[in-house]
């Protein structure tokens, strides 16, 4: 065997770089889901009244409701009840800075690449890392403090800001939402929030890193973000889970708030365990993530790359409000093995003037299904709105699948909407021309998909960018034979 | 689960006696149909088209219309000008053959009654749509058309729909045509509004493209704006055979049209083209379907709508790639123009894709008249409401010019025309 074989055999043979677990004592909420439960998650986190007669309404409009069947995506039902819905690290205390974590703690996110320490001096990113019901320590909390930006763990936010929290807390995503929000409202562990006050431009990335850890639990973390008018802040999200084998269900809510002139901008790359490659076990991934341009001027963008997961149902959406605001949705979604993504976003346009650009790019492998769903609605009064979108898919093999879904509303003669869509393989010449320069096919491949996903890509942090390209790479290895 | 108001329309609609020709298929398909019910607006395929509201309110006397009295004069004044071809007239959805005219050899006219076809309902599902179910279960007679092998006929056979109701009836109309192997031949079809009270005119034709035939079916939708419309349309392709569709839409209260074409072997192609020009309240719902299930067949589909007033368009264009059909070629696009404030379009242009050497793409876009372009004619002298008619007749000209037939053509260009002359 070659050199270059083996090296192949390495890397196809690599299944999920995140797959570990660890052992730590951690504090759970008994199994089930009740009111009582609802009241468990609470107390602990000594949440105020009206929290938790928040939650308990979201549970009771959750119980009425049923689970949505119209996503592109089959999977057996899922146990609710038996699901833990809370499960955090034991520590002795609250942490009052990094160095009082658990030093085991740190090393699961050493471990991950993101050490919290190192990252502390080195890379300028202020992360927030989440373990799964909990946030074990935020950086940088000082320096953003001192221009007034709040970046924390949501229950330290419900502490020291209530105010805040009170006001924008379900203001974008209402609890009675959908079926997994409302779910997500009722029982939401913790999450981060990060508010950046009138007039500052965040001088640092900010980062959440989720983890689950922990077997039968399910994280339900919910992201707040409220920036001010003339604000700006580039926020990522980062997420990874131990191989097991049963599947596991991540239901979050990422709310964005932006005011008038302010810019927010929002990458995730989503790198939950896919399930292994007979489809065993695997995340369900069911987000809720909405923005909206409430002010004139405003602008939000969401970046995705999605490579992990093995049921990821997704739509990060903007609600143009504001006159002039802007949405953008640029995304990756690369399915293996039996993956399913149904993934997608919605521009609501309201305010005039307002513009949106939406460019998804789906990459099928394997034998899993790949859909964009995607909405773009023009309301009455939103004169002169304009829209782009663009969706294209790419099949590697003949057992996946890759689908369109645009649904197109629009209420207003002024209004200019273009969408296209395309779906082909990669051209054989392409690979070739590769091939006769000494590429292999291997990597022709890699480099394809990386020049294909390159628009988005390029959307995305430095830091990031690079990590997801890796990641195209890892997941589609060993696709093209 | 259908509620109980439902059924009682839905009775109401499938109607009491059974005169239907074929009773045994009747009585399942009331049973289907019961079983489904009335779409609601909830259901994905009826999102935007609230059919079942629709009829609950237009339709009061649910009766069938009666076969009405047709003068030879009337029917002579329903075809176009310089129309050069056979002609098939339906009274209330029932074809009369005695009015009709048939001049050319290499096919046969049949009632369904007569001809009792093996075919009848094998394309035209009755699970697929209730409104097909419906249709098997109450109506009472059909056309049965079948072209002989190797048949080109030459001049267009042209079906002509005459409905007229007291007060709000049903109207079924059946038809199935059979293109034998290497056959050619194109079919119109008009329907006339022969009053103005409303009607629910319930149509299903199924189309058999046999191996290497080449065939295609012209529909004008004009009527009054009482009139609410449900067309079921569906086509078997078979091997290297070509089938095209086209539909021009201009009137009536709400229209659905559910179009689909089977790609079922390889070498085959589809072709489907639509127009929609709305004004007043008139919705207009267009959903096709393509299918490909073997390697090979092409298909292409452009869909235009130019909205004013109220009106309301939808569009829905799937298309399936099956595993099988490798080497694919679909296309698809939608544009629409937007005239006024309270003009509404929906639009889904849809792909699912199992295989991986194919070639498709859709497109879609929404918008206005280029301002550029209305400057450059302007420039050259033409009033403004002269330009913008000038413009749209070019986009609505990219559909006409698919139709086959000179006359028929003349005849949808001419009120196309008219409209955009009063600015639709």
């Amino acid at each position: 065997m070659s050199k270059d074989n083996q090296i192949l055999e390495e890397f196809t043979s690599k299944e999920y770089e995140h797959g570990w677990s660890v052992n730590y004592e951690a504090d759970e909420a008994p199994i089930g889901l009740n009111e009582d439960i609802i009241k468990w998650i609470s107390a602990k986190k000594e949440e105020p009244q009206w929290l938790l007669d928040w939650r308990l309404k979201a549970f009771r409009h959750w119980q009425e409701m049923t689970e949505p069947e119209w996503a592109n995506v089959t999977y057996p039902k899922i146990d609710l009840q038996a699901l833990r819905y809370y499960s955090a690290p034991k520590q002795a205390k609250k942490p009052k800075s990094l160095d009082e974590i658990d030093p085991e703690l740190l090393q699961i996110y050493e471990r991950l690449g993101i050490s919290l320490n190192e990252q502390k001096r080195l890379q300028g990113i202020a992360v927030d890392a989440v373990l799964d019901s909990v946030s074990v320590g935020t950086t940088f909390k000082e320096t953003l403090s001192k221009l007034g930006i709040i970046f924390c763990s949501f229950s330290e936010a419900v502490q020291e800001h209530p105010e805040l929290v009170k006001k924008y807390l379900g203001s974008v995503v209402p609890m009675t939402d959908n079926y997994y929000a409302a779910l997500n409202s009722a029982v939401f562990s913790d999450g981060s929030f990060c508010y950046i006050p009138s007039g500052v431009r965040c001088p640092m990335e900010l980062s959440t890193y989720f983890r689950i850890n922990a077997a039968n639990t399910g994280q339900f973390e919910r992201t707040l973000i409220v920036a001010e008018d003339d604000s700006y802040v580039s926020y990522l999200e980062g997420c990874t889970a131990p191989q097991r084998d049963e599947n596991q269900l991540h239901a979050a809510v990422v709310e964005i708030y932006a005011a008038k002139n302010a810019e927010v901008k929002y990458s995730t790359v989503q790198n939950w365990f896919p399930g292994d490659k007979e489809g065993k076990g695997g995340i369900y991934n069911f987000v809720t993530k909405r923005g909206i341009c409430a002010g004139d001027n405003s602008k939000i963008s969401w970046t995705q790359v999605e490579t992990g997961s093995a049921v990821t149902w997704k739509y990060p959406s903007c609600i143009l409000k504001g006159d002039n605001s802007v949405g953008e949705f640029y995304s990756v979604a690369v399915t293996n093995n039996y993956q399913q993504a149904d993934t997608g976003t919605k521009m609501i346009h309201i305010g005039k003037n307002t513009k949106s650009r939406i460019v998804s790019k789906g990459i099928s492998a394997g034998k899993s299904q790949n859909s964009y769903r995607g909405q773009v609605q023009v309301m009455k009064r939103a004169t002169n709105a304009r829209n782009f979108s663009q969706c294209d898919s790419l099949l590697m093999g003949d057992k996946c699948g890759a689908h369109t879904f645009p649904y197109i509303d629009i209420q207003n003669s002024t209004a200019m909407v273009e969408h296209e869509a395309t779906t082909s393989k990669i051209g054989e010449d392409q690979l070739f021309y590769c091939n006769q320069r000494g590429i292999s096919t291997e990597d022709a491949v890699a480099l394809i998909v990386n020049g294909y996903a390159k628009e988005v890509l390029n959307q995305l942090p430095m830091e990031f960018a690079v990590e997801a390209q890796k990641l195209l790479a890892l997941t589609l290895e060993g696709s093209v034979g | 689960m259908a509620s109980a108001t439902q059924i009682d329309h839905l009775e109401l609609l499938l109607g009491q006696d059974s005169s239907s020709s074929f009773p045994e298929m009747a009585s399942s398909a009331r049973e289907q149909a019961l079983a489904a019910g009335l779409p609601a607006v909830k259901e994905e395929e009826y999102k935007f088209t609230a059919i079942q509201r629709k009829i609950e309110k237009s339709i009061s006397d649910f009766g069938r219309a009666k076969v009405l009295e047709l003068t030879p004069e009337q029917v002579a004044a329903a075809l176009p000008e310089g129309f050069d071809g056979d002609y098939i007239v339906f009274n209330n959805g029932i074809p009369e053959l005695n009015l009709s005219s048939f001049g050319q050899e290499g096919y046969t006219a049949t009632l369904l009654s007569g001809s009792r076809p093996e075919k009848l309902g094998k394309v035209a599902k009755n699970e697929k749509d209730v409104f097909t179910a419906i249709n098997t279960a109450s109506f009472i007679d059909g056309l049965h058309i079948e072209v002989a092998k190797n048949q080109q006929i030459e001049k267009p056979i042209h079906f002509l729909f005459f409905n007229q109701s007291n007060s709000g009836q049903v109207i079924n109309s059946r038809i199935l045509i059979e293109v034998e192997a290497n056959a050619e031949i194109s079919f119109l079809e008009n329907t006339v509004s022969v009053n103005d009270e409303s009607y629910f005119l319930n149509q299903v034709t199924e189309v058999i493209a046999a191996p290497n035939s080449k065939s295609s079916y012209s529909r004008l939708q004009n009527e009054s704006n009482q009139a609410i419309t449900v067309n079921n349309f569906e086509t078997d392709i078979h091997r290297d055979a070509v089938f095209t569709s086209n539909v021009i839409s201009l009137g009536g209260d709400m229209v659905r049209n559910n179009l689909t074409l089977n790609l079922l072997d390889s070498g085959c192609e589809g072709n489907m083209y639509g127009l929609y020009l709305l004004n007043g309240k008139t919705h207009v719902d267009n959903h096709t379907n393509v299918d490909h299930t073997k390697p090979h067949a092409e298909s292409n589909e452009l869909y235009k709508g130019i909205l004013a007033d109220s009106s309301r368009g939808v569009f829905n264009g799937k298309i399936f790639v099956r595993q099988d059909a490798q080497k694919t070629n679909a296309f698809q696009q939608n544009n629409n123009i937007l005239l006024s404030e309270d003009a509404t379009i929906n639009t889904k242009p849809q792909l699912e894709i199992w295989a991986d050497d194919v070639k498709c793409s859709h497109g879609c876009t929404t918008g206005q008249l280029d301002e550029e372009a209305l400057f450059y004619l302007q420039a050259r002298g033409l009033g403004k409401d002269q330009a913008k008619g000038l413009m749209l007749y070019a986009f609505a000209g990219e559909v006409l010019e698919h139709i086959p037939d000179e006359a028929f053509r003349n005849h949808a260009d001419a009120l196309v025309k008219e409209r955009l002359g009063t600015k639709i």
